[in-house]
């Protein structure tokens, strides 16, 4: 990142032409079309540069070809939409397939966030790297657990550590795991349509000093005069657009409404637990690059998230205490790794509370696994010694 | 398999909206809020594809709230439902179009309740009653666990109690 700006890697006219898909198609077909799309290619990344959709934020990347994202986007269902789309250049071939898997889950609990993942990175039947990490520490207390493309999880987890720095930097207070999740979901959303892969679930707690700046809910004060804080995204468009907490507030305003009629309609809830959605305390989200922002107490991402969620949905529950609630994560990544292909060889561990995050020992699943046969074997002696008797 | 259904009053708005957010086969959330605030007696309701719904839905509200800080003065729902389409329209013609399917439902001084129904095309027909969903034309699809449902009339947005089918959670 710092390498490419101070290189001025992005503006040169040479960086265009060696990554757009289209030169691999160069000496395979006419040259005609390739200088149309050249036209096309510098126009795109024109465009692209401040795009309609992103609202100024100045990021400059090597997007591929406009032409090749449409078909990806449409599906059986809107194959109207792609009909009316005006290029019509056949999709680019990936040099490989992409495959993902992993497992990564999270879950928040009266004691903080728990984070917890495997830790074999996979390329398609082989373990690329059995010791990955998976659970990226953004600063004190955020964390990003990534699935899906491990290049593009590492670099948009890069972005995003920027990003909020330089947010801290300009505004003097560190941005809220809300609004690092909308960071994090509008920087993603020009990409929609494209190959990137990102499923990221942000942990985090958000801590007293944020609650101060906030806007309470007080959306008169907004509508009307209007303080500085609400003015100043208008005024300098090259920032992030929604970054100021209070963009967070009205969506979560009628979010917060809603939830608290779900605490009063589901009847088996814990009735010592305080509401999540307040402005400080624990807080998670799942973010994917297909723009999915949700807001959650439980989340678990990749291949073998099916095996945790079995694991995991019947047993959190708020009031878990902290031994509780991280054997019970370990043991969710462990029945995961342990029916799913894809993932497995070590658990990381992460808990954050209100002091930051705190990350346990990587613990090899195979001598779980052994200690569990052993479990098992014993059991079936003291029953088949039983039945003797 | 999201829905959303309104039906006007003669002096009210009915919205509701069901509470699921999935992920393919996943149902990664059941307490999803799909209506969006435009104002004090506006709601959007939006569904359609993932994060295109979010996305569209929040540019348009702070679009309204924008120019309600310019001119002081709020959009009528009318207004609102057409610049929604606007929107919508120009966005359909461009690379990146929103697949997005949309209910507005707004109360307005002099014109009394209104729903307005828009489509991924954009379409505006402003309706009695319309719904959005899977099986929409064919069958009444709603084995979904609950929906949000809210009430706009002269004095506001009400929220109402979460609709939890019998026998189920």
């Amino acid at each position: 990142m710092a390498l490419q700006d101070v290189s001025g890697f992005q503006d040169t006219p040479m960086s265009h032409m060696w990554n757009s898909p289209a030169s691999l198609s160069g000496p395979m077909g006419d040259t005609t079309p390739l200088l149309d799309m050249a036209d096309e290619r510098i126009l795109g990344w024109g465009r692209f540069k401040s795009s309609e959709r992103d609202g100024g934020v100045p990021l400059r990347f090597f997007i591929p070809p406009p032409q090749s994202s449409v078909p990806f986007r449409c599906d059986n269902r809107h194959t109207s939409l792609s009909s009316l789309s005006t290029s019509s250049s056949p999709p680019t071939r990936r040099p490989f397939p992409l495959s993902h898997g992993t497992t990564t889950l999270a879950f928040v609990f009266q004691g903080g966030v728990i984070a917890a993942a495997d830790t074999r990175a996979s390329c398609s039947g082989l373990v690329a790297c059995p010791s990955a990490q998976k659970i990226l520490p953004i600063h004190s207390h955020l964390l990003v657990t990534t699935s899906g493309s491990g290049a593009d999880c590492m670099l948009w987890e890069r972005i995003l550590a920027r990003e909020i720095r330089l947010y801290q930097l300009r505004h003097g207070r560190r941005l809220s795991i809300t609004g690092s999740a909308k960071l994090l979901s509008h920087m993603l959303h020009p990409f929609k349509g494209t190959d990137v892969c990102v499923a990221a679930t942000l942990c985090g707690w958000d801590v007293e000093e944020v609650r101060v700046e906030e806007f309470k809910g007080k959306r008169v004060d907004r509508m009307g005069s209007g303080r500085d804080d609400s003015i100043s995204p208008a005024k300098r468009p090259v920032e992030e657009t929604v970054m100021s907490t209070s963009d967070a507030c009205s969506q979560d305003d009628l979010t917060d409404s809603a939830c608290e009629r779900t605490r009063h309609a589901v009847t088996d809830v814990d009735l010592t637990r305080s509401p999540v959605r307040d402005r400080c305390g624990p807080k998670l989200f799942y973010v994917c690059s297909d723009g999915t922002r949700l807001q959650g107490e439980l989340f678990s991402v990749g291949s073998g998230s099916p095996y945790a969620y079995g694991v995991l949905d019947g047993e959190v529950r708020w009031s878990l205490n902290e031994e509780e609630a991280i054997s019970l994560a370990r043991e969710a990544v462990y029945r995961a790794t342990h029916r799913d292909a894809y993932s497995g060889n070590c658990v990381d561990l992460f808990h954050i509370t209100a002091q930051g995050y705190c990350r346990r020992d990587r613990e090899d699943l195979r001598e779980e696994y052994h200690r569990e046969r052993e479990r098992v074997l014993k059991r079936g002696k003291e029953e088949s010694e039983e039945d003797k008797k | 398999m999201e829905y959303l259904i309104g039906i006007q009053g003669q002096d009210f708005v009915l919205v509701a909206a069901d509470n699921v957010a999935a992920h393919s086969i996943v149902k990664m959330k059941q307490d999803q809020d799909k209506m969006f605030k435009l104002s004090d007696k506006i709601l959007l309701l939006c569904v359609g594809e993932a994060g295109d719904t979010v996305q569209f839905a929040e540019y348009i509200q702070k679009n309204i709230q924008l120019y309600k800080m310019r001119n002081g003065y709020e959009l009528s729902p009318t207004a609102a439902a057409n610049f929604t389409r606007k929107n919508l329209a120009d966005y359909l013609r461009s690379r990146t179009p929103y697949h997005v399917n949309l209910l507005l439902a707004g109360f307005d001084e002099t014109d009394g309740p209104g729903l307005y129904y828009m489509d991924h095309l954009s379409a505006l027909a402003k309706a009695p009653f319309a719904a959005h969903g899977h099986g929409l034309n064919h069958r009444f699809i709603l084995n979904l666990p609950s929906f949000s449902v809210r009430l706009i009339d002269k004095d506001g947005t009400h929220d109402l109690e979460k609709l939890i089918p019998v026998g189920a959670k």
